[in-house]
């Protein structure tokens, strides 16, 4: 019972993680129908520009992080600006193969920058933050990234319920040419999609660093793991995301507790093809799939 | 009428009939240009080539014979596939296993490799009667991940990390071992595989597969059966796949699952695109290029590492490769999409137009 209590509760906070790192993912799909490779060199980028920044540059926690934020905004925005927006219209085999070439190219800068060695954050969390109860500790990273991943939500909800360019993001995904006959700048609204997306995934990078430290190799793998995360959840559905985060973390830690370590890995992808077999658009998603 | 032969390309599309549509050579001087290049291919480019040339060349080959079948399915037949690496691996493993335990000779290994790969290309092609677009991309993406993990941990099988080690080839009793005699090998295999995929495509069947890359709908609407074709375009380029991943068990001697990794299949997508999509010589076009490519970076950055300037700042070089190989596929998507093929008839028609080029 203990041991299954330990694997629930890994497999919830890597769930959670998982999801956390869906969310850029989805809001790039959600307004421009972009699936993005390149996801887990986004997240490395978040998580290595705040290591710069906190290590080199010295820089206040709270102040690293906001600079780290604005950064991906920037960086996404630049992306958007430079790569994606010459392909709108575009069939989709190039926009796949452009965000892979993107990947290739920022893992290949990150390694050439930092290398290929895992780093690790200094130590910055309070002792108080971690929870305790009966046999099972919780550390304080959790309790910390369940409370940074809440406030995200909320904000991110919020976001896109009441501002208008939350608005604009929603209507341009419903109906992009409805959308853009009733007067949204739709290329403004990718370039912010991208930009938003970019902080997101920024942040999940810096949390991800802070459970599990950083390394190149780890951030894209997830950046590929987040496939069967998205296509559980709905490939557009923000919630899906999470709670498909959350199954596919309980998946693999379960696999891997009760089954075999080495399945681990490769069992999300096995349930992501059952679930492409069966229930394609997901447990959220839209369901606008076109039979062939 | 009598089929009439050019001798120069006429200056516009005056054709009247199908079947000038589908000539392989418009003009005997294209016959003659590719029997001429076919023998300086055979009898002057293996004497002229250092034994490290020859091994890239090799290589380049090789990687041709995938890329030559990973256009009919991407470009052809315009369903995304991820997987190619692991089908080539697929064949690599299926050559090995055949030649090393039930003494397969090398003529029978080669194309059974190419029809176990087939089998397996066609089983991850299932979920394309089903979706597709991105979300078969995906599907393919899982392929990639489940072959991979199978190669490895399918031990009684694949000898999981040791890995297999291949005997040596032979034809008839003579024994094809050195880089001069499997250049021969990989080459007649490949001009035969081209030859074989340029004229699928005059067939009913290639034309039912351009039409369902064109519009599926329409397509089903001439009464093509969409789902059989599919799986027909997976299993013809996990053929070529196995037949590539054959030829590289027999020339490397040894086959791990290592190399058959996503970062091949992207290379193999990469050739591709950055060959032409849709176009026979620009496969053959992208695997010189990325085959290329791969090694000047190899070849620059060893060089860097050695004048040791660099290596005192403790710079290492090794992940630029990554980065450049990425920014050519980035620039080719935005520049020029259609591939070195269309930058090569760009040059020609310069030539032919001259100099009058309109």
């Amino acid at each position: 019972m203990d041991f299954f209590l330990h694997l629930l509760v890994n497999g919830l906070s890597v769930g959670f993680l998982y999801g956390l790192s869906a969310l850029g993912f989805v809001m790039i799909f959600k307004s421009s129908s972009v699936l993005n490779f390149a996801h887990g060199e986004l997240l490395a980028m978040g998580a290595f520009l705040f290591l710069a920044l906190v290590t080199w540059a010295e820089l206040p926690i709270a102040l690293a992080f906001l600079l780290t934020l604005a950064g991906c905004f920037f960086l996404g925005f630049v992306i958007e600006r430079l790569f994606l927006r010459p392909l709108i219209g575009e069939p989709l085999i190039f926009v796949i193969m452009l965000t892979v070439g993107l990947a290739s190219m920022f893992k290949g800068l990150l390694l050439f920058i930092w290398g290929g060695n895992l780093r690790t954050y200094p130590d910055f969390l309070p002792e108080w933050m971690g929870l305790t109860w009966g046999t099972i500790s919780v550390p304080p990273v959790y309790t910390a990234v369940l409370a940074v991943g809440t406030v995200f939500l909320i904000l991110f909800g919020l976001f896109f319920k009441f501002s208008s360019q939350g608005i604009y993001m929603r209507s341009v995904a419903d109906n992009q040419r409805a959308a853009l006959s009733l007067g949204v700048h739709v290329k403004r609204v990718f370039a912010l999609s991208w930009a938003i997306a970019a902080l997101v995934a920024g942040m999940s990078g810096i949390v991800l660093g802070v459970i599990n430290g950083i390394n190149v190799h780890d951030l894209s793998a997830i950046g590929l793991k987040v496939f069967p995360v998205v296509i559980l959840g709905g490939l557009d559905s923000i919630g899906g995301a999470i709670l498909g985060g959350i199954i596919i973390g309980l998946l693999e830690t379960f696999t891997g507790g009760y089954l075999s370590p080495s399945l681990r890995d490769v069992v999300p992808y096995i349930a992501l093809v059952v679930i492409l077999m069966v229930k394609p658009y997901g447990l959220f998603g839209l369901k606008e799939i076109e039979r062939v | 009428m009598t089929t009439r032969k050019w001798s120069f390309h006429p200056c516009g599309n005056y054709r009247e009939r199908y079947d000038q549509e589908l000539t392989v050579f418009e003009t005997d001087f294209g016959r003659l240009w590719a029997v001429l290049g076919l023998v300086l291919l055979f009898g002057a480019v293996p004497f002229a080539s250092s034994p490290y040339l020859l091994y890239i060349l090799n290589i380049t080959g090789i990687a041709a014979v995938a890329a030559v079948g990973l256009n009919i399915l991407v470009g052809y037949t315009g369903q995304i596939s991820l997987g190619h690496g692991a089908f080539v691996g697929v064949g690599a493993y299926a050559a090995a296993i055949l030649a090393s335990r039930w003494n397969v000779p090398f003529l029978a290994a080669v194309p059974a490799a190419g029809l176990i790969a087939a089998a397996v290309g066609m089983v991850f092609g299932i979920p394309s009667g089903r979706i597709k677009g991105l979300y078969l991309t995906i599907a393919t993406l899982a392929g990639q991940f489940i072959i991979e993990y199978v190669l490895v941990h399918w031990e009684s099988v694949t000898q999981g990390t040791m890995g297999i080690t291949v005997p040596p080839a032979g034809i008839l009793g003579w024994s094809i071992s050195g880089d001069l005699p499997f250049f021969y090998a990989i080459y007649l295999v490949l001009a035969v595989m081209i030859w074989m995929a340029v004229n699928l495509m005059r067939t009913r069947y290639g034309r039912a597969l351009v039409a369902i890359r064109d519009n599926d709908r329409a397509a089903e609407g001439m009464g093509i059966p969409i789902f059989p074709y599919k799986l027909l375009a997976f299993g013809i380029s996990s053929f070529y796949a196995g037949v590539a991943g054959a030829l590289w068990a027999y020339y490397l001697v040894s086959v791990t699952s290592e190399p058959f990794n996503l970062g091949l299949s992207v290379e193999y997508i990469a050739m591709v695109i950055i060959g032409g999509m849709g176009n026979m010589a620009g496969a053959v076009f992208g695997a010189i290029f990325i085959t290329g490519l791969n090694e000047i970076l190899r070849f620059v950055t060893e060089a860097f590492m050695n004048m040791g300037i660099l290596s005192e700042y403790g710079l290492n070089l090794a992940p630029l490769r990554e980065f450049t190989f990425g920014l050519a596929i980035v620039l080719f998507i935005l520049i020029e999409p259609r591939g070195l093929a269309e930058v090569w008839r760009i040059v020609r028609s310069n030539f032919r137009l001259w100099p009058f080029s309109y």
